[in-house]
């Protein structure tokens, strides 16, 4: 099915698209976004979403289920909240994208600005190119991989969240380090590389994660001494 | 000073406790002294600051013509929600529970909660941590907070709300984000929030996908997208530049906004964050009334308020200065049993006394309401907690309409500022109604 948002409006395709009649894989494509907000909402259904051209703010937010592939760039909150599914931007992407996601996978083929991840919950984040500052901020769990270079304050307050970058780091944030790459992690992290179609080697990144050192406030006691 | 001593001729200067350093400023400087970080608690300021009791109505007279106590009609139904969404919220009371999330309440509070709210036809709240399944069932209108964090959000429980309430600020931390303290993180709590169990959690002070009003405008639009512009979208306030972040939540599509002044609760804050951070309810709501009224959205965009609301005449007062309803949470936790003097032991095991514990934060609340430990929480049984609501609620609607009466309404909305006077200067000039026996609004 075809959709245009140059002759109908946002709200007639998102509704469209929220229908229940929906069949699994039913493939739809959204022709001229022109950076358009809110683009594909909240779809809870496995259909295939093209969209041809670049979006706005928060396109595929709140995703479940669907695959959502823009053809063209992404502003700001691209995918935040995502529970599953899968979104591809063949372009580049704005801030915080992936924010707060709990699953699903995201691929960003170019670069992505600030906050990349933050406050993941689980969502897997491939990235082909670089990222901004305080990529996977509070991130909880899930997998940021960046292909390219990282930002200043890389995982800062970062908790259970596995980072792996194949480039430079500028800085890493409070309270995350550099962590052994196991077999194990170059298993997981080659998996997600091909999920992703992202053809470089596990062997080249180098894994980051939580000391856990802000897991819990520290009390002196100095009354006991 | 003890008769003893002065029997036994003491020089009583000595003794004199400093105004400066009074015991409770002593006791928290031994206390940081001991265990080098700030003072983390629960429930709200504890200061003296003005507030509702500051103002007096002034009732029918030979001018104004009363309504029968008893017998005469006078309406509390308010309509929340209706400048954009589909199905706005129908409340048969202006009273609505605040949202306060599971993990710092255990699941029995919010069954009562619930059950209470469903019963007196008015809505109740989620927090941080997300939607239960027992609150949903128990709520049958439940609103659903879009919290820094995002613990627990998830787009079901989205179209499963009858409401969104984006929270921007809390009255009793605007500026701060949530704590919940490692002992209350069970597994249930820790799974729904996506954290290891027994960590101190820490709640994000800002939304992880926007960073200012522009962005919250676009914001809304993609949660009414989401819902299809079905159910209202609120945004939570904590009461600090009170006409500028009204203008703001007018301006991002608020459908209703929840204004929290600094008297609001908490499970969990920093002392110095309760104490001195925002500004009392009292200079709030006016403030904010006054920005509806400046952009012609009064009535049209509705105003909740809460911090410190806990009788009829509270919520009057509201209602009068412009308010469309307020918001409790803490008086709803004190009708439920908070700080009531029964199990002497636990609040003892606490170092605290009935009527001053704020212990919420370590999850051993001694009535069995912020609590995850089975035990304890076996102590507020839904069926009683949930009437022990319901009579509050309901003795709090009574009063409402006694004081409307006496002012000649037959709906608590037609309450108006005029119907009221100050006692104090302060109050006066905060809520721009003239100090009690004179004509005389300072400031205006």
């Amino acid at each position: 099915m075809q959709f245009d948002l140059a002759t109908q409006s946002l709200r007639e395709i998102n509704a469209a698209l929220h229908h229940s009649d929906r069949e699994e894989g039913e493939e739809f494509v959204i022709a001229h976004p022109k950076g358009t907000h809110s683009v594909a909402v909240g779809l809870s259904d496995a259909i295939n979403v093209t969209i041809d051209g670049h979006v706005g703010y928060y396109c595929a937010g709140m995703n479940k289920n669907a695959s959502i592939h823009i053809a063209g760039n992404a502003g700001p909150g691209l995918a935040e909240n995502m529970m599953s599914g899968r979104v591809v931007v063949d372009g580049n992407a704005s801030q915080y994208a992936g924010a707060s996601g709990h699953g699903g996978l995201l691929v960003i083929k170019g670069n992505t600005s600030s906050r990349c991840g933050i406050s993941m919950k689980g969502i897997n984040i491939v990235v082909g190119g670089s990222i901004g500052h305080f990529g996977a901020f509070m991130a909880q769990s899930g997998r940021l991989v960046v292909c390219g270079d990282c930002g200043g304050n890389l995982g800062d307050s970062i908790y259970e969240a596995h980072i792996f970058v194949r480039g430079e780091i500028d800085s890493l944030g409070s309270d995350c380090i550099e962590k052994e790459m196991t077999p194990d992690h170059k298993r997981e992290l080659q998996n997600l590389l091909q999920n992703a179609g992202i053809h470089y080697s596990a062997a080249e990144f180098r894994r980051y994660g939580s000391e856990r050192t802000l897991y819990n406030f520290n009390i002196d006691n100095a009354d006991a001494i | 000073m003890p008769s003893e001593l002065k029997r036994q001729n003491f020089d009583p200067r000595p003794l004199r406790p400093s105004s400066t350093f009074p015991d409770h400023v002593l006791a928290e400087i031994h206390r940081a002294a001991d265990q080098g970080v700030y003072e983390i608690r629960g429930f709200g300021a504890k200061r003296s600051i003005p507030t509702f009791d500051d103002l007096l109505f002034l009732g029918a007279s030979m001018s104004r013509y009363p309504l029968e106590g008893y017998r005469e009609r006078c309406d509390t139904n308010v309509v929340i929600g209706d400048r954009f969404a589909k199905r706005p919220l129908d409340l048969k009371i202006p009273i609505t529970i605040a949202g306060m999330s599971f993990g710092a309440l255990g699941a029995n509070a919010k069954e009562s909660i619930g059950l209470a709210a469903t019963q007196m036809g008015t809505s109740t709240t989620t927090g941080d941590g997300g939607m239960t399944d027992e609150e949903r069932l128990s709520s049958k209108t439940l609103i659903y907070q879009v919290l820094p964090s995002r613990y627990g959000l998830n787009p079901d429980d989205v179209r499963r709300a009858d409401a969104l309430e984006v929270v921007v600020g809390q009255g009793a931390k605007p500026g701060g984000g949530g704590m919940l303290l490692g002992q209350k993180i069970t597994e249930r709590v820790a799974g729904m929030r996506d954290l290891p169990v027994g960590i101190d959690q820490r709640s994000a002070c800002r939304h992880p996908d926007w960073t200012g009003p522009d962005d919250l405008e676009i914001k809304v639009q993609e949660l009414r997208e989401i819902t299809d512009w079905k159910i209202p979208i609120l945004i939570k306030i904590g009461a600090t530049r009170v006409q500028f972040d009204v203008a703001l939540a007018i301006k991002a599509g608020a459908d209703a906004i929840v204004l929290d002044g600094m008297q609001g609760g908490t499970a969990a804050t920093q002392d110095v964050f309760i104490e001195h951070v925002g500004i009392p309810t009292l200079p709030a709501v006016r403030q904010a009334v006054d920005a509806l009224v400046e952009l012609d959205m009064h009535r049209k965009v509705q105003l909740i308020v809460s911090g410190g609301i806990r009788s009829g005449a509270d919520v009057a007062k509201a209602l009068a200065l412009g308010a469309d309803a307020v918001s409790i949470g803490s008086a709803a936790m004190v009708a439920l049993g908070c700080n009531r003097p029964v199990y002497l032991e636990d609040y003892e095991k606490l170092g605290t006394l009935p009527g001053c514990c704020h212990h919420c934060h370590t999850g051993r609340c001694p009535v069995g309401i912020t609590t995850q430990d089975p035990e304890l929480e076996a102590r507020l049984r839904p069926e009683q907690g949930s009437r022990w609501l319901r009579n509050y609620l309901s003795t709090m609607v009574l009063e409402l309409q006694t004081l409307a009466r006496a002012c000649g309404k037959s709906h608590v909305q037609n309450l108006e500022p005029e119907d009221m006077v100050a006692l104090t200067v302060e109050a006066a000039a905060m809520a721009k109604v003239p100090l009690a026996g004179t004509s005389w609004i300072p400031g205006a």
